[in-house]
């Protein structure tokens, strides 16, 4: 029941994306979420769309694998729609209507930005491996050691917490089982029932992730952890030509979208 | 009395305890050799081997590893460098998504240079027979191979010792013997001094030396030969007999002159053999 968990999922592949530099994909990513912001008319979504089916066809991630990953966002999804769709004011479709023109513009466009705002993301962890993708974080992050920002901590954390979470998932499966045999009812009553029965498994858990986290940090100190200092890697990153290409690319992209903002478009 | 690890009159209490976990323990390991650590559950095994690495320190005595006092901090990583340590759960003890990176965990906090690093994790990945694994999901291997990934991960140190404890417990038939080859060819090719904790009787069989850990004071120590023909003592500490020394015991008890020594499978059914001609 948990294996449809897409989060962190990585699908390993040999194409022009995979092959980019995570701190460049990072960057790319931050800038198509800036430009999906800016972005006011329906040239402007274009031109997300357009960012988007490029990526996911030079990345051969098929569209259904994309959005796959956006069915927890069914309900976030409709409720925004709905809302822009019933309250903004305006001309109604027709005399006494509360649908307004202007409310159902905002709402596909609302609708459109979650789903190519979450699609984005994706299409960057779906193809940077979790490892690379700490990697990049770090070294981007790295001018903030400056102000005494703990980056080396921070990216260590999440490259375990995502290690962590198959282990995780099958343990869940597992106590769940357990408690199953031993008669816990999880499909049955209301919500505050369902929630209740929720806790003979939360607690086993919680209890069992300290115990790993406690001999996780036994092995990393065993094997000389001591913290980002002095610390190497085996696989450098190195911005290629291809990189610089994308980069390029990017900031084209990123004035286009200023462009269009500035002429409402 | 020189050994590459020396406990000189170690006491341990953990602090929320009544009971000291060992009790004058004092013990020399010479390098290159192989020993086993017997007991039961609360025998205080596993608290020795953590007193190898310094991940505890003793509250009485010291400890020697390398000729580095456990309890001289500045040193620390000098000598975790030299003592890589396998642990029970093969999960709790990998640290990255994909084998290789796992392995490059240890050279990387070593400040190596990438080359060096690369070469190790190749060189480690070989000696566990898991190089074809290299750019899998440890996840996805069975117990026993992730537990020769995590040896490899500690191997990858280039250390003098590997201490083991309890690697097998949490393994299959299978992914015990995978494990237990491994480290007899990483002595046998490597020279590594190798200790092994284990409750298993049979593991303790191919070692040269075999101390028998009860309530944290060394209750037993000499080769495993010599122990395993100990039937009292063995009963008294509440521990079996390997299958093969049982058989022995129980074909001597019968009336059959049998040359005694040999405790592995080989030499058991060569002594069976012989008397059977």
């Amino acid at each position: 029941m948990l294996k449809d968990i897409t989060l962190g999922q990585f699908f390993p592949g040999d194409t022009i994306v995979h092959r980019l530099d995570p701190r460049t994909k990072i960057l790319l990513v931050l800038l198509y979420i800036v430009a999906l912001f800016l972005a006011v008319g329906w040239l402007g979504y274009g031109l997300s769309v357009l960012a988007l089916v490029g990526g996911m066809a030079l990345s051969k991630i098929t569209p259904r694998n994309l959005f796959k990953g956006l069915k927890p966002l069914i309900f976030i999804i409709s409720l925004t729609a709905a809302i822009n769709l019933f309250y903004t004011g305006g001309t109604p479709i027709l005399p006494g209507w509360i649908v307004t023109w202007e409310g159902i513009d905002r709402a596909l466009k609302m609708v459109l930005r979650i789903v190519l705002l979450v699609t984005g993301t994706f299409l960057l962890t779906y193809t940077t491996s979790p490892m690379a993708l700490t990697d990049g974080l770090e070294l981007l992050m790295k001018p903030l050691k400056k102000v005494r920002f703990p980056v080396h901590e921070m990216t260590i954390m999440m490259s375990m917490a995502l290690r962590f979470i198959p282990t995780l998932i099958e343990e869940t499966d597992r106590i769940i089982s357990a408690q199953r045999a031993r008669g816990a009812d999880f499909e049955t009553g209301g919500l505050i029932r369902r929630a209740k029965a929720l806790l003979p498994i939360l607690v086993p858990l919680i209890v069992s992730a300290f115990n790993r986290a406690y001999d996780l940090a036994t092995a990393m100190e065993s094997r000389c952890y001591h913290g980002g200092e002095g610390r190497t890697r085996m696989k450098q990153l190195k911005l290629k030509r291809v990189d610089f290409a994308a980069l390029a690319l990017g900031a084209a992209y990123m004035t286009a979208a200023v462009l269009l903002r500035n002429y409402g478009i | 009395m020189d050994g590459i690890i020396q406990f000189e009159k170690v006491h341990f209490k953990y602090p929320e305890d009544q009971r000291e976990s060992l009790r004058d323990v004092s013990l020399t390991i010479r390098e290159g050799s192989f020993t086993a650590v017997l007991g039961r559950n609360g025998s205080g095994k596993s608290t020795l081997a953590k007193h190898m690495n310094a991940i505890l320190l003793p509250t009485e005595g010291r400890v020697l590893v390398a000729g580095i006092d456990t309890a001289d901090a500045p040193r620390l990583l000098e000598l975790r460098r030299q003592v890589g340590m396998v642990f029970q759960n093969p999960d709790n003890q990998i640290v990255a998504n994909v084998v290789e990176d796992d392995v490059a965990f240890a050279p990387e906090n070593l400040g190596l240079p990438p080359e060096e690093i690369r070469r190790r994790v190749d060189a480690a990945l070989e000696q566990v027979g898991m190089l074809e694994y290299r750019l899998h999901a440890p996840h996805l291997l069975s117990g026993g191979q992730k537990q020769r990934v995590a040896i490899a991960g500690v191997i990858a140190m280039e250390p003098r010792i590997i201490v083991l404890d309890e690697p097998t417990a949490m393994l299959d038939p299978q992914g015990r013997r995978e494990v237990l080859s491994t480290v007899l060819r990483l002595r046998r090719e490597k020279g590594m001094t190798v200790v092994l904790v284990t409750h298993h009787m049979d593991e303790c069989i191919p070692a040269d030396r075999l101390l028998v850990l009860s309530e944290g004071r060394i209750a037993a120590d000499g080769t495993p030969e010599e122990i395993f023909s100990q039937d009292a003592l063995l009963r008294d500490l509440g521990l079996d007999l390997p299958e093969t020394a049982r058989l022995l015991r129980d074909l001597r008890q019968a009336g059959l002159e049998l040359p005694g020594g040999a405790l592995d499978l080989e030499g058991c059914a060569q002594a069976v053999a012989a008397v059977l001609n």
